[in-house]
């Protein structure tokens, strides 16, 4: 009953080198099997990027992986071939090899490699990275020793590694994340593969890494002619890379075809809906920006921390200044957005507003009380107060839920701490918290483990609002969810701020939804704000040249305008 | 159901599209399996369900359960009193049961029954030896008077679950010690004291462990220099030597039972610095997670913190921990005993039945006396590690 795609519009009418045909496979767990992948056909074809797109869950990895057998021991390949072409045209069948033999191990790394999302867990820190190439150079192309690494130092160089001779020498703990990619990609080639699979290859990395990864693995594709399949969830990456697209949800192929046909006539209703969450956060709210000539709420002036350690007279040095010289301030009903790279201190000085980390310079004024008080030197019972007033939504919406409460008394904990509510009264006031997220009031009775990381975090605001705050803080409190639940618990945040007078904070990484929520952005950069101006003067008009660069390095989800390719670089 | 999409020329603008998902596609293994009910189910059922499902844990917890049943109900389970003597029956052998009698007119009938012993005097060494005498039967039952006793030290009673019909006979199913005591009934009431030991020895060590492995977790710096330091200072004492010391400390005049606590304590009193420091482990590693933050930002004191928030997340592991912490207390006690400095006659414990089969002319005449204590040690030190080890897995019932 299937029939299968004849080469679409576009693309080039050659042999496949790779055929997937009915892929199926399932998990046997203890209750229940659970299908993750359902009847997935598609082709890889040499020089051609195929990128499959599906949220959390789609079984795109799972399929990924299945290519090389490389699936947990409770999944089960239920069906569907998976063929293997060479130049002369012999076919080779890998659903049918074990997943340990000998075949297919000639297969992975020698045929088809392979680059993961976290290259810190898929490289071993206890070897250096010049051995952990040379062992596949050994293994597969049966070199010696020194031609071994010769070829290594080769590789690196080709990875852009600068001192390829002496970064070979390196540990992994020793290189930056964007190094290690490069790294894990070197070792990926190393055996020459017609087939590169990209698992989320830049997921870990800041936007800036993730162009300059990009831009390599495009180049190598190129020079070497290898099709690529790459899993992604950001529709923005896959615009600016793919020649075709799978869209995946809940194990099946949605819809697939070229990459200008997905962006610009999709057929299917989640293709749609999934666009239309991507291009949604790259425009802003549309919202009217808050007078800025009262009394700041909040302000802060030359707040600092430094890490490191007491020299041996006893005074402190600090060797790193992860927060440094920071003035902001925050106006009623104001959305500030802190954007930055990792490590740039965005994290740092969310938590030492609420003195999490306490500050080692500077001063916040909180403005929100009658008489101007400053949080740095508050004793315990007024900063428990401003603690109620100011509230922290966190990233990851699995660690900020104890897995051992109900939802009733994780909400009911502030409550309950702050005294005064007590059974029926207290239920109600849940149940009203509840409603104000959107969730249902049968949840109270439920465990975290329940519910999906979108309603976990519509929890964890729920946590925050208990206490009528005036300020939230959310820390990355989008990054962990799919883009669709994203746009969804944005549009939730802006919806209170309208019915509970709320002004926000919000520190993320991602421009697009910096852009589509706050009013003013605060551009961090090595522990200083280096710009600060209205959202869309920042995304649209920046000064700085890092947040040029930055802005640039940005994917547009549009394959008819690549950003990335002609984009601003940044050197400090 | 595959769906492919075609290219928009191919694709008449009507045709149907594949009817939408509307979630990840489940089948359950068995009929009328609901995967959803787990979404309602709380920590510690799914922590359960784990546990169910390993069944050598389950048979281990099994097991332990029944050593805890003995213990409770040694009296009525016990077919004599421990310390009731019988010197023309010592080093008395096994009897095994058995269950039909030959009638006088040739046929058999049921009648449980062990057989009788006949003794011989070894003429050289005027020692006596027992064997069985096939011909003697002894008729059994259940539900038998035998020497009377107090249940809990409450009731006053004399039923057995099984003895001799005429209590003046001997059944001695697993044989007599040097005094002809029925070792049967010492093993049970040992087992009453010696799995006593054992959880009193590590509810003690649990308080004292739990409490400083928190304060040293969650307050780290000089808190957790001194505590971690104390640790290490008692670990790197030599047991033995310091037992016997202690051991020797109580003095003589005290009773029995007296004594029975000292002991414990002693043991428990050096026990404690494993779990403290497994519970420091966690207490670090929990410190810093998103919940304890959000805890202390919702306003919580260092107590609420501390024992609403962190230690709920412990206590599996807890248990799983202390569980592995009693076989050691038993084997602790036994070998206190065992070397004659713990617990002293006229208490029963399987380290002081052990004390009987020291030498080793006992033991090449009575090797029961060997052979069934130390076999009650071994299992339920064993069915302790693999229920222990088994709470371990269900404690996080998250991994797969």
């Amino acid at each position: 009953m299937t029939q299968h795609t004849p080469p679409a519009a576009g693309q080039p009418v050659t042999t496949p080198i790779l055929s997937v045909r009915d892929l199926s496979i399932d998990f046997h767990l203890r209750s229940h099997i659970l299908h993750a992948v359902r009847d997935v056909s598609f082709d890889l074809h040499s020089g051609r990027t195929l990128c499959l797109v599906g949220e959390s869950g789609s079984g795109k990895s799972v399929t990924a992986r299945a290519l090389l057998r490389l699936i947990d021991p409770q999944a089960r390949v239920a069906g569907g071939t998976i063929t293997l072409r060479d130049e002369t045209g012999a076919e080779l069948r890998l659903d049918g090899m074990a997943p340990n033999s000998r075949e297919i191990r000639a297969v992975r790394g020698g045929r088809i490699g392979l680059i993961f999302q976290e290259p810190m867990s898929s490289l071993s820190p206890v070897r250096t990275i010049g051995t952990q190439i040379a062992e596949a150079l050994l293994l597969h192309r049966r070199m010696t020793k020194p031609e071994a690494k010769a070829e290594t130092v080769n590789l690196l160089r080709q990875v852009e590694i600068a001192n390829p001779e002496r970064m070979a020498d390196r540990y992994t703990f020793e290189f930056s994340g964007g190094m290690r990619q490069r790294a894990m990609i070197a070792m990926a080639l190393a055996c020459d593969p017609d087939i590169l699979i990209a698992d989320e290859p830049t997921t870990a990395l800041d936007v800036t890494t993730q162009a300059e990864i990009m831009d390599l693995i495009a180049r190598l594709q190129r020079e070497r002619g290898m099709a690529m399949l790459m899993i992604t969830h950001d529709l923005g990456l896959v615009a600016e890379v793919a020649d075709a697209v799978a869209v995946m949800r809940w194990g099946r192929i949605v819809e697939q075809g070229p990459v200008d046909q997905i962006f610009h006539a999709p057929h299917h209703p989640y293709t749609r809906r999934l666009l239309e969450a991507t291009l949604k956060l790259d425009s802003s709210a549309k919202r009217e920006a808050p007078r800025m000539d009262g009394t700041p709420l909040l302000s802060v002036r030359g707040l600092g921390k430094g890490f490191g350690a007491v020299n041996w007279r006893g005074r402190q040095t600090f060797a790193i200044k992860a927060v440094d010289q920071v003035n902001l301030d925050l106006w009623p009903g104001e959305n500030l957005g802190i954007v930055g790279e990792s490590g740039s201190g965005k994290t740092t000085l969310g938590r030492m507003l609420l003195r999490i980390i306490e500050p080692s310079t500077g001063s916040i004024r909180w403005q929100g009380d009658a008489a101007p008080a400053e949080v740095t030197i508050m004793n315990r019972p007024d900063l428990a107060r401003y603690r109620s007033a100011v509230r922290l939504v966190f990233q990851d919406p699995y660690a900020s839920l104890n897995p051992r409460m109900t939802v009733k008394q994780v909400i009911a904990d502030p409550l309950v701490v702050a005294g005064g509510l007590k059974g029926a009264a207290l239920d109600a006031r849940i149940a009203e918290l509840l409603e104000l997220v959107g969730l249902d009031r049968s949840a109270m009775e439920r465990y975290p483990h329940a519910f999906s990381g979108g309603q976990r975090q519509r929890i964890g605001i729920a946590r925050a609002l208990a206490l009528n705050p005036r300020i939230i803080i959310a820390d990355e409190a989008t990054s962990a969810l799919d883009v669709s639940i994203r746009a969804q618990v944005l549009d939730l945040l802006l919806d209170l701020q309208r019915r509970l007078d709320l002004s926000f904070i919000f520190i993320a990484h991602d421009i697009s939804v910096v852009r589509y929520f706050c009013d003013r952005v605060a551009v961090m950069h090595r522990g200083r704000v280096v710009e600060t101006g209205s959202a869309d003067d920042i995304c649209t008009r920046p000064r700085e040249p890092y947040t040029q660069s930055l802005i640039s390095a940005v994917p547009n989800p549009d394959p008819r305008n690549r950003r990335m390719l002609h984009r601003t670089r940044f050197r400090a | 159901m595959t769906h492919l999409v075609h290219t928009p020329t191919e694709l008449p603008p009507d045709r149907p599209m594949a009817p939408e998902d509307t979630g990840p596609a489940i089948s359950p293994l068995r009929p009328g399996d609901d995967p959803g009910k787990i979404a309602v189910a709380s920590q510690w059922t799914l922590i359960w369900r784990k546990f169910l499902s390993n069944r050598v844990a389950v048979f281990a917890g099994i097991v332990v359960l029944a050593f805890y049943l003995i213990a409770m109900l040694a009296e009525f389970l016990a077919p004599t009193s421990p310390s009731l003597a019988r010197p023309q029956f010592t080093y008395a052998p096994p009897q095994s049961i058995g269950f039909f009698v030959p009638d006088p007119d040739g046929g058999r009938s049921w009648q449980p029954h062990v057989k009788g012993y006949t003794m011989s005097v070894d003429p050289a060494s005027l020692r006596r030896t027992f064997t069985i005498d096939d011909t003697a039967i002894i008729p059994i039952g259940f539900f038998v008077e035998g020497p009377a006793y107090r249940m809990w030290g409450l009731l006053d009673a004399n039923m057995r679950l099984m003895g001799p019909l005429d209590a003046s006979q001997p059944m001695n199913l697993l044989g007599t010690d040097a005094l002809g005591r029925d070792l049967l009934s010492r093993l049970i009431y040992g087992t009453r004291i010696s799995m006593s030991i054992g959880l009193i020895g590590v509810l003690s060590s649990l308080v004292i462990g739990v409490v400083l492995g928190a304060l040293s977790g969650y307050f780290g710096g000089w808190t957790d220099l001194v505590i971690q330091r104390i640790i290490e200072v008692i670990s790197a004492m030599p047991t033995i030597p310091l037992w016997l010391g202690l051991a020797a400390a109580v003095p003589v005049a005290w009773s029995p039972v007296t004594v029975y606590f000292m002991v414990t304590l002693i043991v428990s009193l050096l026990a404690w610095t494993g779990l403290a420091r497994e519970v420091r482990g966690r207490f670090l590693a929990l410190r810093h997670e998103d919940f304890v933050t959000a805890a202390i930002l919702d306003g919580s004191s260092r107590a609420r913190v501390i024992f609403r928030h962190i230690l709920p997340s412990l206590t599996s592991h807890i248990l799983a921990v202390v569980t592995l912490a009693i076989p050691t207390m038993i084997v602790a006690e036994t070998a206190l005993s065992f070397l004659g400095v713990g617990l002293k006659a006229p208490v029963v414990s399987w380290g002081v039945l052990l004390q009987d089969a020291q030498n080793i002319r006992a033991v090449s005449t009575a090797p029961w006396l060997l052979i069934w204590p130390s076999g009650a040690v071994v299992l339920a030190v064993l069915a302790f590690n693999f229920l222990g080890d088994g709470m371990r897995d269900a404690a996080d019932p998250y991994e797969t």
